[in-house]
């Protein structure tokens, strides 16, 4: 086949479009106050908005990996189901992807905030939610376990699922298929999986903010402490942003030359 | 050692496979016939692959009653189905693994098995290294490796290069004659047929329609696929 020539009206729009993804990257690493940023990184706002960002990201990702891989496998079992069961699971999975965070903090807080359907039944267990840091990491869970539930369905689809029938002859029960053949056959999509659903979680905010709130140390993850900080002192908002941003870029190469060959080339 | 005693019927969506024979213990049997006659279905049924309906008895032993993991039928698949992600000697061991729970003790337990193989100085190697025949070669093992009751190996020489086939035929003759148990190949060639089986079923649309030695379906083929393939002529 001939190479084909990019026309005019492609390469404008196509330029445009780069420079809208690019140019705002630029304009924060070159508005970085570079001199100040060593002490700025050192600061107890940056420190405890990065550990506590680190924590529940990494908790929430463990959650997603531990309710996330059975939720692909029945997403995966559900071809052979009726349509409407079938599709009813498919787009409740896909919600959290396409529901603005924001109501989905609402909805977490009208499930488990303190006369929520579920919290007042907590309550009167002791247990309150909201507010805490095991409410930052449900609503990352809640806004990042579609990503790993669709990369590992993605996996489980693309394997060679005889091989699951060969361990079968072989004596294999079906915990031991699963555990032996099926989860080392789908690893690399796993590890896609979670490497997403990391980074969709270090950058929360809307369900964070409304569910969890903003407390320094307790819930105020790094996208809350940075949007807190552009008021009062953009250096800071800046220097974490930074911080945000070197971590995703991290996560893009860790998905580009470890887990992704298939995919990106 | 038991006699394998068949008689069930297989359900597929163009026409049921019905299948009705004994192999006993010792002895192979060729189920040769056209493609798409139902042969590999009647090996997946015995197995508990696939859904079927009818006895498998071994002995006075139903394994129709079982799942696939608690026959003990061990199968070489066409395609062998080797675990991509395991090297040889984990490929091997599976079936100990599964068994006696640990990896160490089922590596170790499965040395006798890659020696009897011609495969120890392949153990450290992944399935996509190995050569159409070596790769056979670990089926085969791995099989073994399960100590089954009953073997089946399904068309074992198509993948093959046509340089390595005498060699792994001759190979593959001899692992049957000191298996013991009752086994069926699954061939579409006669050379295969004759060099691995003591006797020969031949299927066609699904039914059984004639067994017997070469020779014997050579002097009365029931039908012309039959007469073609016992006299060796192209099928």
């Amino acid at each position: 086949m001939p190479r084909r020539r990019t026309g005019p009206v492609v390469a404008i729009l196509g330029g445009l479009g780069l420079a809208l993804l690019v140019l705002p990257l630029v304009g924060l690493v070159a508005r970085a106050p570079w001199n100040e940023l060593p002490a700025l990184l050192g600061s107890d706002t940056v420190l405890q908005a990065l550990v506590l960002s680190l924590g529940t990201a990494a908790a929430s990702t463990v959650a997603c990996l531990v309710l996330g891989i059975p939720l692909a496998v029945l997403l995966s079992h559900s071809v052979h189901w009726p349509v409407v069961p079938r599709r009813l699971l498919r787009a409740a999975v896909t919600v959290p992807m396409v529901l603005p965070p924001v109501i989905g903090g609402i909805a977490l807080l009208l499930l488990l905030g303190r006369r929520g359907l579920l919290g007042q039944w907590l309550a009167d267990l002791g247990l309150a939610l909201p507010f805490t840091t095991p409410a930052v990491v449900i609503a990352q869970t809640f806004v990042a376990m579609p990503f790993l539930v669709f990369a590992v369905e993605g996996a489980l689809r693309s394997a060679d699922r005889r091989s699951e029938v060969a361990a079968a002859s072989l004596g294999a029960s079906r915990a031991q298929v699963f555990r032996l053949v099926t989860l080392p056959l789908v690893a690399p999509g796993i590890a896609a999986g979670a490497v997403l659903c990391f980074s969709r979680a270090l950058g929360e905010f809307g369900a964070t903010i409304t569910f969890a709130g903003s407390f320094p140390g307790v819930t105020r993850t790094l996208p809350i402490a940075s949007y807190l900080a552009m008021n009062s002192d953009p250096d800071t908002a800046i220097a974490l942003a930074l911080v945000l941003l070197a971590v995703s870029l991290v996560v893009l190469l860790a998905l580009r030359d470890r887990w992704m060959p298939g995919v990106v080339r | 050692m038991s006699v394998l005693r068949v008689e069930m019927t297989v359900p597929r969506s163009a026409f049921d496979v019905i299948a009705a024979f004994e192999v006993p213990a010792g002895r192979v049997l060729g189920i040769v016939g056209p493609n798409g006659a139902g042969k590999s279905s009647i090996l997946a049924g015995i197995a508990g692959l696939v859904e079927a309906r009818g006895n498998v008895l071994l002995g006075d032993r139903d394994l129709a009653a079982l799942p696939a993991e608690q026959r003990g039928v061990g199968v070489v698949f066409q395609d062998l189905l080797l675990f991509p992600h395991l090297d040889v000697r984990d490929n091997v061991a599976f079936p100990q693994r599964v068994r006696l729970g640990g990896r160490r003790a089922a590596r170790e337990a499965v040395e006798p098995w890659l020696a009897r193989l011609d495969l120890a100085a392949l153990a450290d190697r992944h399935p996509g290294s190995l050569s159409g025949g070596q790769a056979q070669r670990v089926a085969l093992a791995r099989a073994l490796a399960a100590e089954p009751d009953v073997l089946l190996l399904d068309e074992p020489m198509a993948a093959l290069d046509v340089e390595v086939r005498d060699e792994v035929r001759a190979d593959l003759a001899r692992h049957l004659r000191d298996f013991g148990g009752p086994a069926i190949v699954v061939t579409h060639d006669r050379e295969d047929a004759a060099a691995l089986a003591d006797e020969v079923l031949a299927v066609e649309r699904g039914r059984v329609v004639q067994r017997g030695t070469l020779a014997e379906l050579a002097a009365d083929p029931a039908t012309a696929w039959v007469a073609r393939f016992a006299s060796g002529r192209a099928v």
